[in-house]
């Protein structure tokens, strides 16, 4: 019960990437659209992810129930030494969250008002995963130091050094990529269609540009990240996919198949995210000094997990036929308005 | 401030807040959900914009519920590590189910907001009652973990040690159906009288009358009865903290002497030195009546708790007084409403009669809260009954006054925001629905 208990982490977390994540992509991508087609990006994002936005978020707090019910060291000293960057998160979801309805929402639409809420909207939608890209980075970076003893090593330098503020630019880059992926897909007009192109284009050069940083932080911090990825055979050959795949992605774009290459931009992200999780695996977070916590060693008792993990699997029962269908049919009669 | 003041501040703050945004986002899916059934049932057009009236109300709360609740999911973490690290597996079951709950919420609220006019019309129906269902076990999943705290069960503690968890146990723990029981039906009974008091505030102002009278009668129906119901779900928790936490009971009811015929105290001032309390109403022998069903059971006081594990009497008792006080006004106005539809119903346009349910539109909140100090406060010193004292679990951070001044800000910003938004949409029901 325990794999499939760390199956559902592992899924959970991979799907508020992919889902979340894009969410988070969209207003990443109204950020950096001119003023004049703002409003058209804003139409057709709004017909995409109005209905399942709310539903996207909802992996984020199945990671953390599972994190604290299965894994609770593991959660509390996350919590402990990177209060700091999930404050910021969790500061950032809630704004943009709040942002994204309240403009919908909002009886009377004056500009000033609607502004704000578009100002906060895309501004949330850049800091909060960074933020969780900071965190993740954060948490294989080896900075974690439960005994440094004073302020700033323990609950400052544990996040903010070069590598996990690359992996948070990294993770904002593939945001917007994966989102720009999903709206070529979803706009109507050809107009629209080559402007999210260029902006897959633009997402698509930042998030290797930040990939490349990422990798050289890594350097800088001592992280031996090029060993962990292109040191073992699954990693490699995780990344290799994820290289083909993008290729493979850009060539049926020219062709002009906009819905397909979304499951190539989701397939190279889970890549990314096999690749290094898959070496580190059993250990979640890496401490200084070695201490490592595993989701092997530092679990629940198990009377804990199988009932979570009956939980959990007979929940997925009523969710993922309820989320296949909300996706199934919006998609469906969004085509045919 | 301190450390640990500020993070008991900080999370009173967040539960304060999270409390009225899910009291309402579960409650006005049921309202909701009634409103479009007679619609389908009526054909007449005022349900369907009563239904999208009240379903936007819904998304607005249900966002800020959510991400409050989000946040409250990390705050259980960041202000309480060792508390969690402890507790996390052994109470975490209902939150793990909760979560099944809400993510169900979520998917059935997409349907339903977004869905008019595109599904059949009863499948459409359908996924608005899931929203209000699952809302609804949603808030029973999280109470039964709140209860856990109170009556902690499905462990033993040895030497320091948590063994032989049993989360199921954890979850049906003795204080979870009284504890339950009494959320939800205050939940009911304070989103109903919120909700008919915005609607009188409307009649009473001749403003569609039609479209106000027809949501101010099904909200209220809801509220009058949990109003009248919640009295004997309260006997039923007080009976569980006197077996369970006398500490608490003894609080509630400022009780600091134990004796036979123990009275019950109406208002009145405790002071803690002198261990009496001023001006305050007794009638002998009601408590040990209310508590043991007979008039003479001495009812354990606060001379039999040793100090360090008492809570704060005067706050937990002035909350309690508050909470009865105005739960008793809620019984008699709702009791009031069901015999002006049965006997009076010219009362019913009465200004007087309104003014009533205006004068009502907050109480019920306020009274949520108060109870919710009752019995958050009354659980102190400890995070887990008997077993974990609150200090002890505080995360050793330092600075969280900081965290704490940011939180006060985002909630005090996000619920001003929610009452524009939410007056907005009032003034806007003319334009944006044909009402007559």
């Amino acid at each position: 019960m325990l794999t499939v208990v760390i199956l559902f982490l592992f899924f959970a977390i991979l799907l508020y990437f992919l889902l979340g994540g894009a969410d988070f992509g969209a207003g990443i991508i109204e950020l950096f659209t001119s003023t004049d087609n703002k409003s058209r990006t804003r139409r057709t994002m709004y017909k995409a992810i109005g209905p399942i936005w709310e539903a996207n978020h909802m992996w984020l707090i199945i990671a953390v129930v599972i994190l604290f019910v299965g894994f609770p060291t593991i959660y509390s000293s996350m919590c402990t030494y990177l209060h700091i960057p999930l404050l910021i998160m969790l500061l950032g979801i809630t704004a943009r969250g709040t942002a994204f309805t309240f403009r919908n929402y909002d009886a009377i639409k004056d500009d000033k008002i609607q502004d704000l809420y578009n100002y906060i909207f895309v501004y949330s939608s850049f800091i909060t995963p960074l933020f969780l890209g900071i965190t993740a980075g954060s948490v294989i970076s080896r900075q974690i130091d439960p005994t440094a003893g004073d302020y700033l090593n323990t609950y400052i330098y544990s996040w903010l050094n070069w590598f996990s503020v690359a992996v948070g630019f990294f993770t904002v880059a593939l945001c917007g990529f994966l989102a720009s992926i999903y709206l070529i897909g979803e706009a109507k007009e050809q107009f629209d269609i080559k402007r999210f192109t260029k902006k897959a284009v633009i997402m698509n050069a930042a998030a290797v540009g930040f990939g490349g940083l990422v990798f050289l932080a890594a350097e800088v911090e001592h992280v031996h990240l090029a060993y962990w990825i292109f040191g073992n055979p699954v990693s490699l050959v995780a990344v290799i996919a994820a290289s083909v795949s993008l290729m493979l992605l850009w060539y049926l774009l020219i062709r002009g198949k906009t819905k397909i290459i979304r499951i190539l931009a989701a397939f190279q992200v889970s890549m990314i995210l096999l690749s290094v999780g898959y070496r580190h695996y059993p250990n979640i977070i890496m401490i200084k000094g070695g201490n490592n916590l595993s989701v092997l060693k530092d679990h629940a008792p198990m009377t804990t997990i199988t009932d979570l993990g009956w939980g959990l699997l007979l929940g997925s029962l009523l969710i993922l036929p309820a989320l296949g269908y909300l996706f199934y049919s919006f998609q469906r009669k969004n085509n045919i308005v | 401030m301190n450390d640990f003041i500020a993070a008991r501040s900080q999370m009173a703050l967040s539960l304060g807040f999270h409390i009225i945004y899910s009291c309402i986002g579960m409650v006005m899916p049921v309202f909701m959900a009634i409103s479009n059934y007679k619609y389908i049932k009526t054909k007449n057009p005022l349900y369907k914009h009563i239904t999208q009236a009240w379903s936007k109300g819904v998304a607005i709360f249900f966002a800020t519920g959510a991400v409050s609740g989000t946040m409250l999911s990390f705050e259980l973490g960041l202000l309480w590590p060792k508390f969690m690290e402890h507790a996390g597996p052994i109470f975490g079951m209902p939150f793990s189910l909760e979560g099944v709950a809400f993510f169900i919420e979520a998917i059935a609220l997409g349907f339903f907001l977004y869905g008019w006019d595109k599904f059949n019309k009863w499948f459409h129906w359908f996924t608005g009652v899931v929203v209000g269902v699952s809302g609804v076990v949603s808030g029973i999943l999280v109470v039964s973990a709140n209860s856990w705290m109170n009556s902690p069960a499905g462990f033993d503690y040895v030497n320091g040690q948590y063994q032989n968890i049993d989360p199921i146990k954890a979850m049906f723990n003795a204080a979870w159906f009284s504890e339950a029981l009494h959320m939800t039906i205050a939940a009911f009974a304070a989103t109903g009288f919120a909700v008919a008091g915005i609607h009188a505030l409307m009649i009473f102002r001749k403003k569609n009358v039609n479209f106000h009278t027809k949501s101010f009668k099904i909200a209220i129906a809801f509220g009058a009865i949990a109003a009248i119901l919640q009295p004997l779900s309260g006997d039923l928790s007080a009976k569980g903290a006197a077996k369970r936490q006398p500490a608490k009971l003894a609080a509630m009811e400022a009780h600091f002497h134990t004796e036979p015929y123990s009275a019950l105290l109406i208002g009145g001032f405790p002071d803690t030195v002198a261990k009496k309390v001023n001006y305050g109403i007794e009638l002998p022998g009601v408590l040990s009546f209310l508590v043991y069903d007979n008039f003479k059971t001495p009812v354990k006081g606060l001379d039999q708790i040793p100090q360090k594990d008492q809570p704060n009497v005067p706050v937990t008792h002035y909350a309690f007084q508050l909470m009865v006080a105005i739960g008793m006004f809620l019984l008699l106005i709702g009791l009031l409403y069901f015999f002006a539809l049965w006997k009076k119903r010219a009362w019913l346009t009465k200004n007087w009669f309104l003014k009533l349910f205006i004068a009502a539109t907050p109480l019920g909140f306020i009274a949520v809260e108060a109870g919710w100090t009752v019995t958050e406060v009354g659980r102190q010193p400890w995070i887990i009954q008997g077993v974990m004292r609150t200090s002890e679990a505080v995360t050793p951070m330092p600075g969280i006054h900081y965290s704490f001044y940011l939180f006060t800000f985002i909630y005090f910003t996000l619920s001003l925001a929610v009452v524009f938004l939410l007056s907005r949409q009032i003034k806007m029901v003319p334009e944006l629905y044909d009402v007559n």
